[in-house]
């Protein structure tokens, strides 16, 4: 049976799957479809919210980003499993003993405002939608590579999928289809990663394998030094190299953290557990299942890292890279177990140049102006600017003649080299192509292609089913029609969800090419709104609407200005007024950065402000001490 | 004893019990795996130094006990003073 034939039965039957889960788990009331009837058990839950959390980013380029990362891009791993630490013991317990539907609706009673409910109606979809766009775009991408359809087709059929079981089954039906997800993506990313640990390691968990020691040169070095001396001899920064900003680091560690915990589509899943102490525990079990993945992301990382630098220099093995020759095209060319770089090039994922003519493919670091220089080469080329190739191709060779060729010692032109011959490699590789890499059996890559789909539809389910609550419970049901009878509103819920499923649909066909810059938006927005707004409304009986609707303009205005600033007002190109170059960076915090800064921020205007305005009324401080005591939630109220 | 029911009392039990949490919380991911890290590069995790493996790996084990301890701890003090459902 052939790959193609192979990834189609896989993916197929995962959908039948997905779908026979949404008829069975149909929502028949607003409490089944905004909260799945408050019935689902924690340890469930725990796993659809794994599922609803990890989306294409985390299956996809998580790995790829810590392995030419390292350790700086251990922020990703601190931050996107602490933020749960904040979420059991600051807010999920709390929100839900309050025992409503959505974000808004928490801060809309507790701020005693609909103003303040808008506002956070507007951060939600903000977050949401921007959050989606990535999801869809992942689904194309995974159609496009596995299934041999074109990108738009697969969006199509992804869109069509999850119209299917969200509309249908609301967070019923979304609840028991991500645990589904859960266990196909959780599967398809261990498989791989439990065969490669072996090989490289010995050791059968990749958890172990990464702090073990490499086998394949007799195990007397252990992995990550391994790691070390091979990409550093060839003029990387070592894997496990200090951070060049600890400062950033920890402000980029605290944006996720926070923005994890703020995340909208997150918290609303601790509003379908039976009790407040359920919550807690759920917050717990959740965090189990992304660990099961989240541990293992950096040993896939690691291992992918070497994989391909031993691939291009054979003799890293055992001895001295350089000592060996480089990879040559006719190996690329004949010996299968190298087959899976072809099958990338074809993608654009992965780019080489045979720049020397030597007929082998040297992947080296270049020094930083040589660097410049072959970025200013491309660009010019790009341009078909000849006048300009000409003045930079000149300059280039005595650069080659005094640029170092990692430890060796010697120069690009005394080894012969015209640059680095392997171009490009994109990160989303180290995920996609480790099985072919590790030359594992057909149905693994089938599995990993199924997984990634999970991985982009149960994000997806989850952030439109957050929107579309956003607009049927806090737009129409309490603003513009208060009267509207339950079915009214389940049918404005699966409206308002189908729009949100077309909307998202059209900007993963368009996407505005913006998509990863976008991400640092949702995070940094959710860290300098939502969570302090919640947090603040749980832990302080003071704050005031004035307050938290300061604070919540004040975290909303500085942390997009910021960002805005480095990437394009709106994201436009060009827009921009300061280059986004670590240099021009404020005290070196990158936009990325910017979510904690937004967030104090927003803590500190909302207790000045709250201060010099009159105390919230009495109703309002009756429902603080409510909140804080787990006794009495019951289901929730649909008012 | 009236004030074990009170829920001021309870309040701040579990306040205290949020704040030791939040301690450790900081303690693992943002002093072990990145401010201290240079001070830690002696002490060893297998083939990794602790700064490393604390944060890529060692913070996440801390992150998913620390939420088991702080749910068991609640829930005992919510029967404590008589607030559990």
């Amino acid at each position: 049976m052939d790959q193609f034939t192979l990834n189609l039965i896989v993916v197929g039957l995962t959908f039948a799957l997905y779908i026979g889960i949404a008829i069975w788990a149909r929502a028949g009331s607003t409490a089944e479809f905004y909260a799945a009837g408050q019935g689902v058990p924690p340890i469930m839950n725990g796993m659809a919210t794994g599922a609803d959390w990890m989306s294409a980013a985390s299956f996809i380029s998580m790995a790829g980003i810590i392995a030419f990362g390292g350790y700086e891009a251990s922020a990703y791993l601190m931050g996107w499993t602490g933020g749960y630490v904040l979420l059991a013991l600051l807010l999920a317990p709390y929100l839900r003993k309050f025992g409503k539907f959505t974000v808004p609706e928490f801060i809309g009673d507790r701020f005693y405002s609909s103003g303040a409910r808008l506002l956070a109606v507007v951060c939600l979809i903000v977050i949401s939608v921007t959050y989606v766009i990535g999801q869809m775009t992942g689904v194309g991408v995974t159609f496009a590579r596995f299934l041999e359809v074109s990108t738009s087709t697969g969006l199509y059929i992804g869109a069509a999928i999850v119209f299917a079981y969200a509309v249908l089954g609301g967070m019923k039906g979304i609840t028991y289809t991500q645990v589904a997800q859960y266990v196909v993506l959780i599967v398809a990313y261990t498989i791989p990663a439990l065969f490669i640990s072996l090989q490289l390691t010995g050791n059968l968990f990749p958890q172990l394998g990464l702090i073990g020691s490499y086998a394949p040169s007799g195990g007397d070095v252990a992995f990550l030094a391994k790691l070390d001396a091979v990409v550093t001899e060839l003029g990387f920064k070592a894997y496990t190299a200090e951070s060049s900003n600890y400062f950033n680091m920890f402000l980029f560690t605290m944006s996720l953290m926070i923005g994890t915990a703020g995340l909208p589509h997150v918290i609303i899943r601790f509003f379908t557990v039976p009790k407040v102490s359920d919550a807690r525990s759920s917050a717990g079990w959740a965090l189990v299942f992304i660990a099961l993945l989240y541990t293992v992301a950096p040993a896939v990382g690691s291992m992918a890292r070497l994989n391909l630098t031993t691939t291009m220099w054979p003799n890293a093995v055992t001895g001295k890279a350089l000592d060996g020759d480089a990879v040559s095209l006719a190996d690329i060319a004949s010996k299968p177990e190298l087959s899976w770089v072809q099958t990338w090039e074809k993608t654009g994922l992965l780019v080489m140049k045979d720049l020397n003519g030597d007929g082998k493919i040297q992947y080296v670091n270049e020094p930083g102006p040589l660097a410049a220089n072959t970025k200013a080469l491309a660009d010019a080329t790009k341009a078909n600017d000849e006048a300009k190739v000409a003045e930079l191709t000149a300059a280039r060779e005595p650069l080659l003649a005094e640029a170092q060729v990692g430890t060796s010692g010697k120069t690009f032109t005394e080894m012969g080299l015209k640059g680095n011959e392997l171009l490009t490699v994109n990160n989303d590789i180290m995920v996609l192509a480790n099985p072919e890499i590790a030359d594992l059996p057909g149905w693994v890559v089938a599995l990993v292609a199924a997984g990634a789909l999970a991985a982009a539809l149960s994000t997806a389910a989850g952030l439109l089913l957050a929107i579309s609550s956003a607009i049927s419970h806090d737009l129409i049901k309490s603003t513009i029609n208060p009267n509207i009878s339950e079915k009214g509103e389940l049918l404005a819920a699966r409206i308002s969800m189908a729009f949100a499923i077309a909307l998202a649909t059209y900007l993963g066909l368009n996407p505005p090419g913006f998509a990863a810059q976008t991400v640092a938006l949702a995070f940094g927005l959710a860290a300098a709104t939502i969570f302090p707004a919640l947090m603040m409304g749980i832990f302080s009986h003071r704050i005031s609407k004035e307050g938290a609707i300061a604070g919540m303009l004040v975290g909303l205005v500085f942390t997009a200005s910021y960002i805005f600033v480095y990437k394009g007002w709106f994201f436009i190109p060009g827009t921009n007024n300061l280059p986004d170059t670590p240099d021009q960076y404020f005290f070196g915090i990158s936009p990325l950065s910017i979510g904690t800064v937004g967030a104090i921020l927003n803590f500190i205007v909302a207790y000045v402000v709250s201060m010099v305005t009159s105390a919230p009324p009495k109703n309002v401080q009756e429902l603080v001490e409510s909140i804080r005591v787990p006794k009495g939630a019951g289901a929730a109220q649909s008012h | 004893m009236a004030d074990r029911s009170s829920s001021t009392a309870y309040w701040a039990a579990n306040v205290r019990v949020i704040l030791i949490s939040l301690a450790v919380w900081f303690i693992a991911s943002f002093g072990m795996g990145i401010i201290l890290r240079p001070m830690l590069m002696g002490i060893h995790v297998g083939g990794a130094d602790l700064g490393f493996w604390m944060a890529q790996n060692g913070s996440i084990y801390v992150f998913l006990v620390l939420i088991f301890a702080y749910a068991w701890r609640m829930n005992k003090l919510d029967k404590e003073y008589g607030v559990d459902e």
